[in-house]
């Protein structure tokens, strides 16, 4: 079973219980749905930042006050600032499946979130090679909304991407992101290459989630 | 003047700012449109620059200068688009030393948000946001409205419409195309250039996004399409990165040499976008000026006279082959569509809508006159909410000029309208519509001396609507002609005159045609025989776009046997792909396999065709009421406890959901038979709470309260407070269901919760969403915390008393 099916069923709730065939089904003809249908974007930019200290840091003149994001950040001298979509269109699909099939519906929400991790570790991977070559290291994604990086920052982070014009990047008057399978995320850039960066998920203090997946592993 | 020189002089713009800014300390993330206010003598210095460089249009450093983008800032809109305006006039006196008439064009691009649907900006309240800018800008002297980079045709449209409505001032619009030649948001060159060119833009093209060597194939798609000018707004080349920062590499003598041939092709406005200069631009106008280009140019003449609608995403170009116009949304003479109307009942139209597309149609008829509904609301709520299912195009059905006008507004497209007719009323009101809106209009024959029985009588009338909507401006291409189906059964020559009517009308007129077909046999027995002949046969006439049901088969026979025979099928693809296994044995429904399986069963697994096919055995023998309470009931209370307990899963359940409700369905025709129809049904609201645009949770709630026989309010996503509190109090709701994704919506959730407590005392809330739990729920008052969608209806069944019976439907 490859990475993206296996994550999508996490985010169906199955945990480690064994996927019926009939979802599994419904998994793969939604990959096939939006394979064709997602339009994958991503827009990023490099800026030069600083940690004053372990509560704040500061990217160009945009103060972020997280102590969860300037620990992850600690030691790194720049920041990798990104959003990525997959478009209105996978939007549309869902809410087609919504009054059609909403199992369908649901299968494509999962689908789509899967998708949308995969193109960002994709296009991570080639980053890391990239700024490996030029003596970087890259840290975890670490996405406003996380822990106590407050989503508020959504709008500057956008601003700062030109994303609205660039990838059709915006967001709603209370921050979410439209179109809604969209991320925006912060990379730090260091010189050395410290281990135990496992990504994401692992790192939430929300413990008892369902969706955890070391949890779903250890199950 | 401006707009007597478009299109007849090669008009040039400036270059881009934002590289200029940049190099004079602009940072990243900072509103470039304050600088008009703090940094004059940079903005004059520039736009000075671009003056001496040959430009006759010089554009206003008001980019982003919005209502939206200066929410947070201390500025007055009002005042720095004068400031921009006038920064441009100053730079004028110094910077045009020959005399040349030159223009001041207010600049503007996008909100940065995304509309309605698929955003949480409403498009009247983008409008507002676009007024307020265009009357500012017409008050500080602009010359021109200069509408670009845009990526989405609704936005356009409210700008567009903003700028037309409240100045007088000639209005272009340009938006980013990528190399496939499609917006961000997908929408292809028709449909952009036949949706502007219907709101009577000025001059419409491309800027940003490319450079020139990457937009020619974009532009001569344009040209192939565009009546009016085409401006042409480059990048210096393709965006490179250099860790992270954009930069372009095309330089000024590069460029020039590109823009002659982006000229010589058709284009007669141009300039430059991200990364040119006034170097960029200088060498541009010299050489332009030296060079034959613009004389010569030879413009592509290929579709100008097509008649094309579109949505936001695709145009349907009437000719390249039959269009078939699917006609279920229509009240008349359908009990369920008639009661879903009523019930504001808007899955279900949309159900209606999305089932004719996937069986082959291209445009959908919506039709929701009813006498006892606000066709006007109604009509716009539907057309809006359609546009976020289907890429369809829509063909606007009413004889309500109000509604009429709503939907028109508010489309995303040039839509089809349906109709106008020869009596000068109709269209004394109807024709000011298509001129403002743009739009394909139906004009049937008629007029007030009614139908004419023979068919020149109609093609007189059909030159009478289309000479009166010259008056207006409006081409013949925008011009469908209905010359009626009459039924044979009441005149025995109808068709015959209807398909000689067909045939003069495109070899008199050259327009397109429109009919609704299955008129024809009204009256007489098995119509699908008439209607599928008579198709075939009005297609052989040259009908451009048949009216039809695309869910008949026989309608669908004709269709593609037609396209088939006629060469509109290439290699028969369509044909084999529908009929290709036709003589094989289909597995009919409900054979061998699940004969024997069980309702509960059905249910159980989850499909749908074997519980259809187990009520209709049950059907034989039992009562509707003793199978809903005997075999559903226990099925789904099963499905639900293997949820609790983690054996069956979110999709399992939905599927199960989704199996039961096709066997009540099957039941509900028998309850109806029976008078049993009107059973008590309890009402519950759900809603996304405002500012909230997720609304998968709810919808996953909705299916299993309808299962459990609730009526359910679906008041959609992004609802108010106010809405949730009037309907509770208007349809006397005893619980309402509350959805939220996000901590920053949360809020929404409680103002909501308050409203109601003060207005509709006694109304529970249960709320639900990624981000509560039952602390957080205890925090904003709401009286119960459903952790997954089945806690949802135990609660509801509590509060309806319902605990002890037993339920579902």
């Amino acid at each position: 079973m490859d990475t993206r099916t296996k994550e999508a069923i996490r985010y169906l709730g199955y945990g480690s219980k064994a996927v019926d065939d009939r979802t599994l089904k419904l998994i793969s003809e939604a990959f096939t749905e939006l394979d064709e249908l997602a339009d994958k974007r991503i827009v990023y930019r490099i800026f030069e930042f600083f940690v004053p200290d372990s509560e704040w840091i500061v990217v160009e003149h945009l103060n972020i006050h997280s102590k969860n994001l300037s620990k992850n950040m600690k030691g790194c001298e720049k920041a990798v600032l990104l959003g990525a979509t997959l478009g209105s269109g996978v939007d549309r699909l869902i809410r087609r499946y919504s009054c059609m099939d909403m199992a369908k519906a649901v299968v494509v929400q999962a689908c789509a979130a899967a998708v949308l991790e995969e193109y960002l570790d994709e296009w991570q991977e080639d980053l890391r090679m990239r700024m490996e070559r030029n003596g970087y290291y890259l840290r975890p994604r670490f996405s406003p909304g996380y822990g106590d990086f407050s989503i508020e920052h959504q709008e500057e982070f956008l601003r700062l991407l030109d994303s609205a014009k660039k990838i059709g990047l915006s967001m709603t008057g209370s921050s979410m992101l439209t179109p809604t399978k969209s991320v925006t995320a912060v990379i730090g850039l260091s010189r050395e290459n410290t281990v135990c960066h496992k990504a994401g998920c692992e790192m939430c203090g929300k413990s008892d989630c369902s969706y955890r997946r070391d949890t779903v592993e250890k199950r | 003047m401006l707009r007597e020189r478009l299109g007849k002089d090669l008009l040039f713009f400036d270059g881009g700012t934002g590289t200029l800014l940049q190099e004079r300390g602009l940072k990243a993330g900072e509103l470039p449109e304050t600088w008009s206010v703090t940094h004059r003598e940079d903005m004059v210095d520039i736009h000075r620059q671009y003056y001496e460089a040959g430009s006759d249009i010089v554009l206003s450093n008001s980019f982003g200068a919005n209502a939206l983008k200066l929410k947070h800032t201390s500025y007055e809109l009002p005042e720095l688009i004068k400031a921009a305006i006038e920064n441009v006039k100053e730079a004028r006196k110094t910077g045009v030393c020959d005399g040349r008439e030159t223009y001041v064009g207010l600049d503007i691009g996008p909100t940065g948000k995304l509309l309605k649907p698929m955003g949480d900006l409403g498009f009247e309240e983008a409008y507002e946001v676009f007024r307020e800018v265009v009357a500012a800008g017409e008050r500080a002297g602009a010359d021109l409205i200069h509408i670009e980079t845009m990526s989405d045709t609704y936005e356009v449209k409210a700008a567009v419409l903003a700028a037309k409505e409240n100045t007088g001032l000639p209005v272009f619009a340009t938006l980013i195309f990528d190399e496939r030649g499609k917006l961000l948001t997908g929408a292809d060159v028709p449909a952009v250039v036949a949706m502007l060119e219907g709101l009577r833009v000025d001059a419409l093209g491309i800027n940003c996004g490319m450079g020139p060597q990457q937009m020619l194939p974009v532009l001569e798609e344009v040209l192939s399409y565009a009546s009016v000018p085409v401006i042409v707004k480059p990048n210096a080349g393709l965006p490179k990165q250099r860790d992270g920062e954009v930069y372009y590499d095309v330089e000024p003598e590069e460029f020039a040499e590109c823009m002659e041939e982006i000229v010589r092709k058709g284009a007669a406005l141009i300039g430059g976008c991200c990364g040119t200069t006034p170097n960029h631009i200088r060498a541009m106008t010299k050489r332009l000026k030296e060079s034959n280009a613009f004389r010569m140019q030879k413009k592509p003449h290929r579709f100008q006279e097509r008649t094309i609608v579109s949505s936001y995403g695709t145009s349907v170009i009437f000719g390249d082959f039959p269009v078939i116009i699917g006609e279920r949304i229509n009240p008349t003479g359908k009990k369920y569509l008639k009661q879903a109307l009523k019930a504001h009942d808007l899955d279900y139209i949309l159900r209606e809508g999305i089932v004719q597309q996937d069986q082959g149609a291209h445009i959908l008829d919506v039709n929701v006159g009813l006498p006892d509904i606000d066709e006007t609301q109604m009509m716009g709520e539907v057309v809006a909410e359609l546009q976020s299912v289907t890429s369809l195009p829509l063909q606007i059905d009413t004889v309500d000029e109000r509604a009429m006008e709503s939907a028109m507004r508010i489309y995303n497209g040039k839509p089809m309208v349906n109709s106008v007719n020869g009596k000068q009323e109709s269209m004394d009101s109807v024709f000011p519509l298509i001129k403002k809106y743009g739009g394909v209009v139906v004009g049937l024959t008629l007029d007030e001396e009614g139908i004419p029985s023979d068919a020149e009588g109609r093609v007189r009338i059909a030159g009478k609507i289309i000479e009166e909507a010259k008056k207006y401006g409006i081409a013949k291409k925008d011009i469908v002609i209905d010359v009626l189906a009459m039924t044979v059964s009441s005149d025995a020559a109808g068709a015959k005159t209807t398909l000689e009517a067909l045939r003069l009308v495109r070899e008199t007129y050259g327009v397109c045609t429109v009919l609704g077909v299955s008129n024809i046999s009204f009256g007489l027995p098995y119509r699908p025989a008439i209607n599928g002949h008579f198709y075939t046969m009005a297609l052989q006439a040259g009908l451009g776009a048949g009216i039809i049901n695309p869910l008949s088969e026989d309608m669908m026979k004709s269709y593609h046997s037609y396209c088939a025979l006629m060469g509109y099928d290439e290699n028969f693809e369509t044909y084999i792909r529908r009929y290709g296994n036709q003589s094989a044995q289909k597995p009919a429904v409900g054979s061998a396999e699940d004969v024997g399986m069980s309702l509960k069963a059905a249910i159980e697994k989850g499909l749908k065709e074997e519980a259809r096919h187990a009520v209709h055995i049950l059907l034989v023998e039992r009562e509707p009421l003793a199978i809903i309470h005997e075999e559903m009931i226990p099925a789904l209370d099963a499905v639900g406890k293997g949820f609790e307990k983690g054996t069956v899963f979110l999709p399992q359940l939905l599927m199960s959901a989704d199996a039961a409700k096709t066997a009540f369905e099957t039941l509900k025709e028998k309850l109806e038979q029976c008078g049993l129809a009107d059973t008590k049904k309890e009402k519950i609201i759900l809603a996304t709470v405002q500012g909230d645009i997720h609304d998968i949770g709810k919808n996953i709630v909705k299916v299993l309260l309808e299962n459990y026989s609730f009526i359910v309010i679906d008041l959609g996503k992004d609802v108010s407070p106010e809405t949730i509190v009037e309907t509770a109090i208007a349809e006397d709701v005893r619980l309402v269901g509350l959805s939220a994704l996000m901590t920053t919506t949360v809020a929404g959730m409680k103002e909501t919760i308050q409203l109601l407590r003060k207005s509709k005392p006694g109304c529970k809330v249960m709320v639900g969403g990624a981000v509560l739990n039952q602390e957080y729920a205890d925090l904003i008052g709401a009286d119960f915390y459903g952790k997954d969608a089945m806690q949802s209806v135990y609660y509801a069944q509590r509060v309806f008393g319902r605990d002890n019976e037993e339920t579902a439907q």
